[in-house]
C-alpha cells in the first residue's frame, strides 16, 4: 500500500477522476490537430529532407564533403553521435531507474521521454554509418559468417563494444516503452469510433484484456526489464566513452570517462525532457499531470549531474597538471587557451556555472528559467563533444599536421537533418500515441490526485483510511 | 446446464476490492478481474498466482551469456585469432577482460528480449488479436468481477444473486456459453 504525506504536493492537481485521465490524454489524440501542429510538421519535414538531400549527397560524393582532414578524422558526425546518444539517455533512466527508486513523479514524464529516448538513438546511430561512407556494408560491423576467410569483426574493440551496446540499448528501450504503450492502446482502441482508426489501435493494442493476470505479469515484466535496462542505460555511456578513453589521444586517455560521460548523458538527457515536456504540457493542456513540482524534481537532477560534470572537468584539469605527462597538460592548457577557446568556455558556462542557478528555488521552481536553461545546457552539452573531440585531435604530435576544423554546409546540414527527422517522429509521436501513461497515472490518482488528498468530498484523511492502494 | 457467467461491474477499485473480498469470504469463486490498471491487493484474494516470468528472464540471460562466451571464443580464439599489439589471443579467459562488455549486453539483450516474447505469448496479446474484455469501459474507468456459474455449482443461484447484489456493484450482465 502506498500513502503520501499530505503535506507533500500532489502529483496530480485538480478535480480528476479515473475518466477525466483517460479524457485528458486521449483528448489530442481523437480530436482535430490544432494549426500550430501542422506548421511545426510541415517545417521539420521540410528539415528533414534537407538532411537527408545532404545525406544522400555525402553517400553519393563521399565522405570528403564533410570538413573533416588528415588531423580531424572525427568532428561534427562523432560530436552528434556523442550528443544523441546523451540524450537518448534520460527516456531510460526516467523509466528504469526512477522506477527501482519507486519515484512516482516519473509517470508525467516517462512516456514521452522514453519516444525521445528512442528517437535520438535513431539520430545517433545514423552518424557512425554514414560516417562509413559506405552505408549499404553498415551490416558488416555485425559478427556475420563471410567470405572473407570468415574474418570476424574485431571483439577486443570499443568501437564493437559500441555496436552491441547501442542496439542492445535501442531495442530493449523500444521493447520497454511498447510493453507501456500496450495497455494504453487497448484503452484508444475501446474508445475511439472512427473506423480506421478502431483498426489500427486494435492491433496496436495486441489485443489486450486488462485481466488481473495480465497485470501481474505487466508489473513483474516492467520491474525486470527496469532491472536489466538500469545497468545497460550505465554500460551504454561507458562504452561509448571508452571509444575515446582506451586510445592514446592527449585528452582521450582517460580513466575519468565513464562516470564523467554517464553523468553529463543523463544531464543532457533531462534537459532535453524539460524542452520537449514544456511544450507538450501547454500545447496538450496537461497542466494538471505535469506541474512546478515535477519541473523541480528534474532541475533537482540537473543540478546534481551537472556538478559532477563540472567536477569531472576540473578533475581532468587537475590530473593533466598533477600528471607532468606534457602532452597531456598541453592539451588542456589548448582547450581553454588555443584557438578553441571560445567552445570551451561556451562549454564552462553552459554546463558548469548555468546549472548552479537551480540551488535558488524560485529558479528552479520557474516554468520559463527551466525552459530557457534546458536549452543552455542542450547547447553546452554539445560543445562538451565538440571540445573533447575536436580540440584534442587538431593538434597532431607533429607540428606541420596542425590544424582548424571548419564545418561544410554538408556537416551543418545533416545536423540540422537529424534535429528535423527527431521532430517529425516526435510531432507524429505526442498526435498518434498517448504521451502519458494513463494506466499509470490513474494508480497514483489516490495517493497522490489533489482531489483525493482533500478527501473527495468525504471529509480529509477520509482516504488515507480507506484506500486500499 | 449451460455455463453462465456473470460480470459484476464496479466504478471503484476500492468498491470491486471489498467486494472481491466478501465475496470469496463467503466461499465464492471469483475467476477473474477486469480492471484499466493493475490494482494492488487484488491477487491474493482471487488466488492469482504470482507470475514466473522473472526465473524466464534469468534463464534467458543465462542463455545469452552462454551464447556470447561460446561465440566469441569460437570467433576469436579458435577460428581466427587475431594479433592485436600482441595481446593473448590463444586462449579465452586471458582474453577476457575486453570481451566482458558484450558478455554483458548480449546478456541483457536476450533476457530482455525473451522475456518480452514470453510476457506476449502467456498473455495471448500479439498484433491483430481480438480485444477479450468483456466490456469495453474496463480499459477505460470501470472494474468488472467475472463469475462462472460452473465453478460456483456449491452455491445455489439465488444465493450467488444476493451476494453480489451485496457488493455495490453499478452493473450486472450475465451471457450464457
Amino acid at each position: 500500500m502506498h500513502k503520501e504525506a499530505d503535506i507533500r504536493l500532489p502529483l496530480i492537481l485538480g478535480d480528476k477522476s479515473y475518466k477525466d485521465i483517460t479524457e485528458d490524454i486521449v483528448k489530442p489524440i481523437e480530436g482535430k490537430a490544432p494549426k500550430t501542429w501542422y506548421l511545426l510538421f510541415m517545417i521539420s519535414v521540410v528539415i528533414a529532407l534537407w538532411g537527408v538531400g545532404c545525406i544522400v549527397y555525402l553517400l553519393g560524393t563521399g565522405v570528403g564533403v564533410w570538413g573533416l582532414n588528415k588531423t580531424v578524422g572525427w568532428a561534427w558526425d562523432i560530436t552528434n553521435f556523442v550528443w544523441w546518444v546523451g540524450i537518448g539517455h534520460a527516456g531510460t533512466l526516467i523509466s528504469a531507474v526512477l522506477l527501482l527508486f519507486r519515484q512516482k513523479w516519473r509517470f508525467a514524464i516517462n512516456r514521452a521521454a522514453e519516444a525521445m529516448t528512442i528517437f535520438a538513438v535513431m539520430m545517433a546511430g545514423l552518424f557512425p554509418l554514414i560516417h562509413m561512407g559506405r552505408l549499404w556494408l553498415g551490416y558488416w560491423v555485425f559478427p556475420l559468417p563471410n567470405q572473407f576467410g570468415s574474418l570476424w569483426v574485431n571483439f577486443n574493440s570499443p568501437l564493437l563494444w559500441d555496436v552491441f551496446a547501442i542496439s542492445t540499448y535501442f531495442s530493449v528501450s523500444l521493447v520497454f516503452w511498447y510493453i507501456g504503450l500496450i495497455p494504453d492502446f487497448a484503452t484508444i482502441r475501446d474508445r475511439v469510433t472512427k473506423p480506421l482508426a478502431k483498426r489500427v489501435y486494435k492491433v496496436l493494442s495486441f489485443g489486450w484484456t486488462g485481466d488481473a493476470k495480465a497485470w501481474n505479469r505487466f508489473e513483474i515484466v516492467s520491474l525486470v526489464l527496469a532491472g536489466l535496462a538500469t545497468p545497460l542505460v550505465f554500460s551504454v555511456h561507458s562504452i561509448v566513452s571508452f571509444d575515446f578513453a582506451t586510445s592514446v589521444i592527449p585528452g582521450w586517455h582517460t580513466t575519468i570517462f565513464p562516470p564523467y560521460f554517464v553523468s553529463g548523458a543523463v544531464f543532457s538527457g533531462f534537459a532535453m525532457v524539460q524542452t520537449l515536456m514544456l511544450i507538450l504540457r501547454k500545447a496538450y493542456k496537461l497542466e494538471a499531470y505535469l506541474h512546478v513540482k515535477h519541473v523541480e524534481y528534474m532541475n533537482i537532477v540537473i543540478i546534481v549531474t551537472g556538478s559532477i560534470v563540472g567536477v569531472a572537468y576540473i578533475t581532468e584539469l587537475f590530473v593533466s597538471w598533477y600528471s607532468g605527462v606534457e602532452y597531456e597538460s598541453y592539451a588542456f592548457l589548448n582547450r581553454a587557451t588555443g584557438p578553441y577557446w571560445w567552445s570551451y568556455w561556451a562549454m564552462m558556462t553552459c554546463n558548469v556555472i548555468s546549472p548552479q542557478l537551480f540551488w535558488f528555488k524560485k529558479l528552479r521552481t520557474s516554468l520559463m528559467f527551466s525552459f530557457f536553461m534546458s536549452i543552455i545546457i542542450n547547447i553546452g552539452m554539445w560543445f562538451e563533444r565538440f571540445v573533447i573531440i575536436v580540440t584534442s585531435l587538431h593538434r597532431d604530435y607533429v607540428p606541420s599536421s596542425w590544424t582548424y576544423f571548419h564545418p561544410t554546409w554538408v556537416d551543418i546540414g545533416v545536423f540540422m537533418g537529424t534535429l528535423g527527422i527527431f521532430f517529425v517522429f516526435y510531432l507524429l509521436f505526442s498526435r498518434y500515441f498517448p504521451v502519458m501513461p494513463i494506466a499509470e497515472l490513474k494508480t497514483i490518482l489516490k495517493s497522490s490526485g489533489k482531489n483525493y488528498k482533500e478527501g473527495y468530498g468525504r471529509g480529509k484523511g477520509y482516504w488515507d483510511k480507506n484506500a486500499e492502494h | 446446464m449451460a455455463d453462465k457467467v456473470i460480470y459484476a461491474m464496479y466504478d471503484d477499485d476500492d468498491t470491486l476490492l471489498n467486494g472481491a473480498k466478501h465475496l470469496v469470504k463467503e466461499g465464492v469463486k471469483v475467476s477473474d478481474v477486469y480492471s484499466p490498471f493493475p490494482l494492488h491487493g487484488i491477487d491474493p484474494v482471487i488466488g492469482v498466482e504470482p507470475t514466473r516470468l522473472g526465473i524466464a528472464a534469468f534463464m534467458y540471460g543465462l542463455t545469452g551469456t552462454m551464447l556470447a562466451i561460446i561465440g566469441i571464443r569460437y570467433m576469436m580464439i579458435v577460428d581466427w585469432p587475431m594479433n592485436i599489439g600482441g595481446k593473448p589471443n590463444f586462449s579465452l579467459h586471458e582474453n577476457m577482460l575486453s570481451f566482458v562488455p558484450i558478455f554483458f549486453e548480449f546478456t541483457v539483450l536476450c533476457a530482455a528480449h525473451g522475456m518480452a516474447i514470453t510476457y506476449l505469448l502467456r498473455n495471448r496479446t500479439l498484433p491483430g488479436m481480438p480485444s477479450r474484455n468483456p466490456d469495453p469501459r474496463t480499459t477505460d474507468d470501470k472494474f468488472i468481477i467475472e463469475i462462472k456459474s460452473s465453478e460456483n455449482a456449491h452455491i445455489e443461484d439465488k444465493k450467488l444473486t444476493d451476494l453480489i447484489k451485496s457488493t455495490g456493484f453499478i452493473e450486472i450482465e450475465e451471457k450464457k456459453f
